[in-house]
């Protein structure tokens, strides 16, 4: 059903108790076109666009859990495209791009704000890499500009710019176009859009191994529900893309940390904008409903136990009330943690693997949630064409063997 | 937070004293110049990354400042077991 102002009017006078459900649990068959493992929003946008935009709707999302429980329910929800290397303009903006009419196209109202991300320089060593930043944006067409201090605390007012803070903000580079969207919606609204074109929605159904004939080729997936057969497999596992990849008998660049994030309680508006401030691993937003969304730094050891150590948030809250004085007496109401994949050049890989017929979409680590419509693109073609987008070649796993790596990592000393 | 028994100083302590260092057992190529493409990107980037029992390095920076090795499980986070460095791989029990 399409959803519109005149839909809500009808249901309202059945008290909203007669909505139909959004997508049906299916139940696998044997065989598909394509696999996609993982029911983030990475996948199912991916099942989407492959139905939507390359006709293919033979097609099934196997997802361990329930839809959008991984990092894609778990995330601070910052979009912004702001990166430093060519590569990676292409990619973001691409994804930046797809965001602004994601909305319309799913027919599900996604929230995509763009409040603008300022990221906080602190040192001289900080403006000097934002302002690289910016000259290098510039030159890729994409947005973003330099702020002072006095214009940055005039853009968000709750900002401490004392000169005796102990964290000083030496300026600021803004984003205008990038902000924050509604996390839930994102997995649900490509659910249903894709399960509306024919794709299956298969959840609580873990996939246990990776079968391959003779020739190597992926004949289909193991599955808590039985064999499900196939020819190709899109993997899109976040933290566990690793574990996906060994059944298939690869060993990926990747370590999966623990990543937390935790809200306060509810109060009336008070940020403006998204804050980010690398150096010292502290991001905050202001959600719809009124909570402080604030996201922290990675654990420092390998795990998939999607919980860290209070020690983490406690420094993040503490910078946290440095540059926000007046949140020092808030009180947080929840915490959690994700499993994010980190490559060792804090890039993502996406595209073919050594195996035919086996995708793969991981590595994007502490920042994906921005790139969804854009990976989950990106995806569907090289899965459809059996070759990447021009957007994705450089992303191949190939680069680690080359050398040709997209240090973001080095160019940001922290992802995100 | 993690507690962790450093095998030097024979103590219970608080994940804040130590860093992590990374999957164990990853020797340095002694014979660099011999090496393929695909081997330095095997030494350098490719890891374990276990869901299970994993091999891994700890530094007991705020105490006796030593590296130590640990087996762990990375779905429930306890330790197996710690022991010092030099000491033999520890068996992953089936
Ligand atoms: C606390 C936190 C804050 C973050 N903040 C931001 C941010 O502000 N901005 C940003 O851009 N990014 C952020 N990220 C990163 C972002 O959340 C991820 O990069 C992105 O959501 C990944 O999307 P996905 O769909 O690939 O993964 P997921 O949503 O994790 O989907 C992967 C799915 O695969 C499933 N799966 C795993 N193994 C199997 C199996 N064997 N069989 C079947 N299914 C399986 C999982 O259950 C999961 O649902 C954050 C992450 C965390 C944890
Ligand atoms: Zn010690």
């Amino acid at each position: 059903m399409k959803y519109s102002a005149l839909s809500l009017l009808t249901n309202a006078f059945s008290g909203h108790k007669k909505w139909p459900l959004q997508w049906p649990d299916a139940t696998p068959k044997k065989s598909y076109d394509v696999i996609i493992v993982g029911g983030g929003g990475h996948g199912l946008g991916a099942a989407y666009y492959l139905a939507k935009k390359h006709g293919i709707t033979n097609v099934a999302v196997i997802e361990k859990g329930w839809l959008g429980g991984g990092n894609t329910g778990r995330n601070t929800t910052i979009i912004r495209s702001n990166y430093l290397y060519d590569e990676s303009a292409r990619i973001y903006d691409h994804a930046v791009d797809l965001w602004d009419g994601l909305s319309q196209e799913i027919n599900y109202n996604v929230m995509f704000s763009k409040r603008g991300v300022l990221m906080l320089a602190h040192s001289v060593h900080d403006v000097q890499s934002f302002q690289r930043h910016i000259h290098a944006n510039r030159l890729n067409g994409v947005d973003n500009r330099w702020l002072s201090t006095e214009e940055a605390k005039a853009f968000c007012p709750p900002l401490n710019i004392s000169k005796d803070a102990r964290y000083p903000i030496l300026g600021a580079a803004l984003q205008q176009r990038a902000g924050t969207a509604r996390h839930d919606s994102v997995a649900w609204g490509y659910a249903r859009a894709a399960a509306a074109l024919g794709v299956d929605i298969i959840q609580n159904c873990a996939v246990t191994g990776i079968k391959r004939g003779p020739d190597g080729a992926v004949k289909g997936v193991e599955t808590e529900r039985g064999f499900i057969g196939t020819k190709k497999i899109g993997v899109s596992a976040a933290g566990n893309s690793s574990v996906i990849m060994e059944m298939a008998g690869l060993r990926f660049p990747l370590e999966s940390y623990p990543l937390q994030a935790l809200v306060s309680e509810p109060v009336k508006p008070v940020m403006p904008c998204v804050v980010m401030s690398n150096s010292v691993h502290a991001y905050i937003s202001q959600s719809d409903k009124g909570e402080l969304v604030i996201g922290a730094g990675t654990d420092q050891y390998v795990s998939y136990s999607q919980r860290g150590a209070l020690h983490i948030i406690e420094e993040t809250l503490a910078s946290i009330c440095e540059i926000f004085p007046l949140f020092k007496r808030m009180r947080m109401l929840r915490s959690w943690g994700g499993v994010v994949d980190v490559t060792p050049d804090r890039s993502p890989i996406l595209g073919k693997t050594p195996v035919s017929g086996l995708y793969v979409n991981c590595g994007w680590g502490t920042g994906g949630f921005k790139a969804t419509p854009g990976a989950a693109d990106l995806l569907a073609h090289t899965i459809a064409k059996d070759e990447p987008h021009p957007i994705n070649v450089p992303y191949n796993l190939e680069r680690f063997t080359g050398g040709r790596l997209i240090d973001e990592a080095a160019a940001a000393a922290v992802a995100h | 937070m993690l507690l962790i028994r450093c095998p030097y100083c024979e103590e219970d302590r608080p994940e804040i004293e130590f860093s992590y260092g990374g999957e164990a057992h990853i020797a340095r190529p002694l014979n660099p110049d011999e090496l393929s493409d695909e081997q330095w990107a095997e030494y350098l980037f490719i890891r374990s990354n276990r869901r299970g029992l994993h091999h891994e390095r700890w530094l007991h920076a705020h105490g006796c400042a030593r590296f130590f090795n640990a087996l762990r499980d990375t779905v429930s986070d306890k330790f197996e077991m710690t022991y010092k460095m030099g000491e033999p791989r520890a068996q992953v029990k089936k």
